[in-house]
């Protein structure tokens, strides 16, 4: 693990605000993530889970209001850079880089940042493609040749490989069958629990909430209108929770059609 | 409540004759817009390529696919050039008694100005286009964010290596070119036009210079710039899924055709002044 001892927050999100054009998408976000808390960010299309998450990234820089990152505020090129060593990503789409092999995916931070050589560091990117229980065969295979379930689980060998203290989900499991799913949500548990690190989730996919999630915000219009334990889901009390849990299309919400 | 009508200020007047003013001021605006953008995008890329990290793996890579992958056309180009200028320049030298300048003007024009130009603009179709796609890909993907995430500057590691590779494979791909346009005349001029061979070798050794040659080289590194610079710039900015990406593959083509064209005269017009 790099970096300082953390003891308050990993990650801190005040008053957040994010308009583009004339469409306002986050209103006021407060968030915080404990260290090796596990936060899963629900809402309905479009409310601003993924924003939230690239400004908390520093990939969209906010309008109004503070990202801290273990005590320190990111707002420059600087601690925004340091945010982004002690943090990992797995992208809704995997977004792994088509020109490189499957070991050059994983291993690119350490390659590209760290400047290890590349033999040592082809060999730590097969420890973590085992982790995520993929062959050392697939090493050398490029990412086209790949499913959408083990381009998922290159994208978390590659997001853990530098033992960040932060790893950001977003959609983990979008796109992929219900197995299949299951499968990555339990690698992301035993991954994140292996680290000791914190995660922040989006996903629409109530089961995936279920498995990975300590804690659970709902966004709705850019604003966080509920946060509790994942074990106060079904009996929150709270009409917007209610309405997404049980998926209805009355309610407070509405569709986005 | 309802504002009275005394407090509503008074809008001004929408005069049907000025629209084509403000139509002509928005678009000279955003045209010095875009110039802004282009120049600080190119800023820091051309900082990128002169400062430590170059990543020496990812130019060598760009420089196959720049380089090596398209010496088939521009190969195929000069060589059909040469051959109808061979032929453009007899048929008007004749006129004048004036067949036997054809192995002189074919080289001068193909060192000078054919060879880079049109090097140049092939490259742009094919390079400008393939890199802008490329990069827009990534861009929609979200692979250019993966990049900032892994500490990874886009700037260094996609964009650099590819005007690197333009900059240092162009020029060597206009020598070719201009070896095989040459070539080009040579064939029409020995096969069709009754010309003596070695003659016409001589002829056209004996005639270029090596400012000729050298003009042709440096307009060919601005145009691989360029090239380069125009398909990472338009991919940067492409949004919006697969009709983005073919827009920016569109612009990025029409935008480095554009600025070869212009940066042809401006550096053929210091070419003469200095006396190259």
């Amino acid at each position: 693990m790099s970096g300082n001892p953390i003891s308050g927050p990993i990650l801190e999100l005040k008053n957040a605000h994010k308009a583009f054009g004339s469409k306002q998408v986050l209103r006021g976000v407060d968030l915080t993530v404990a260290r090796g808390q596990s936060l899963v960010i629900i809402g309905g299309s479009g409310t601003g889970k993924s924003v939230t998450i690239k400004s908390a990234l520093g990939l969209l820089p906010l309008d109004k209001g503070e990202v801290r990152f273990a005590g320190e505020a990111a707002n420059d090129r600087k601690s925004i850079e340091a945010l982004r060593r002690r943090t990992g990503m797995l992208f809704q789409g995997g977004a792994l880089f088509d020109s490189l092999t499957v070991w050059e995916n994983v291993a690119f931070a350490l390659i590209y940042r760290d400047r290890m050589a590349r033999g040592k560091a082809k060999k730590l990117a097969i420890e973590n493609l085992a982790k995520v229980r993929l062959p050392a065969s697939a090493a050398d295979l490029r990412p086209a040749e790949l499913s959408g379930g083990m381009q998922k689980r290159v994208a978390l060998a590659r997001a853990i490989i530098a033992k960040p203290d932060l790893i950001f989900f977003d959609e983990p499991t979008t796109g992929l069958d219900p197995i299949t799913a299951d499968a990555v949500n339990n690698l992301i548990v035993e991954q994140v629990k292996a680290l000791g690190a914190a995660a922040v989730s989006i996903t629409h996919d109530m089961a995936s909430v279920r498995k990975i999630a300590d804690e659970v915000a709902m966004l709705h219009e850019g604003k966080i209108v509920w946060r509790g334990p994942v074990s106060a889901l079904d009996n929150s009390g709270n009409p917007f929770i209610d309405q997404f849990v049980n998926g209805r299309a009355e309610g407070p919400i509405q569709p986005a059609i | 409540m309802t504002a009275s009508v005394d407090t509503i200020p008074a809008r001004p007047r929408d005069f049907i004759l000025l629209r084509p003013f403000r139509l002509i001021g928005r678009t000279v605006l955003s045209g010095f817009r875009e110039v802004g953008r282009i120049a600080k995008f190119s800023g820091g890329v051309l900082l990128a390529c002169v400062t430590p990290v170059i990543y020496i793996r990812e130019v060598l890579r760009q420089c196959m696919k720049v380089g090596y992958y398209s010496l088939p056309v521009v190969g195929l180009t000069a060589v059909f050039i040469g051959a109808a200028l061979a032929l453009n320049i007899y048929t008007g030298g004749s006129r004048f008694n004036a067949e036997q300048f054809v192995p002189n003007i074919v080289v001068l024009g193909i060192t000078r100005e054919l060879g880079p130009v049109l090097a140049g603009l092939m490259l742009a179709g094919r390079v400008s286009a393939g890199i802008a796609a490329e990069i827009g890909a990534m861009r929609v993907t979200e692979q250019i964010d993966a990049l900032l995430t892994l500490s990874a500057k886009p700037a260094r590691y996609l964009y650099a290596p590819r005007v690197i590779a333009g900059i240092l494979t162009l020029p060597i791909l206009v020598l070719v070119a201009d070896i095989i346009g040459v070539l080009g005349g040579y064939l029409v001029a020995v096969g069709a036009l009754d010309f003596n061979g070695s003659l016409y070798l001589k002829n056209s050794w004996a005639f270029v210079t090596n400012n000729d040659i050298l003009s042709g080289v440096i307009k060919a590194a601005v145009f691989g710039g360029i090239i380069s610079l125009m398909g990472c710039y338009q991919g940067d900015r492409s949004k919006g899924g697969a009709g983005g990406v073919g827009r920016a593959a569109t612009l990025a083509v029409v935008g480095a055709a554009v600025l070869i064209l212009a940066s042809n005269y401006i550096l053929t017009s210091i070419f003469v002044r200095i006396g190259i």
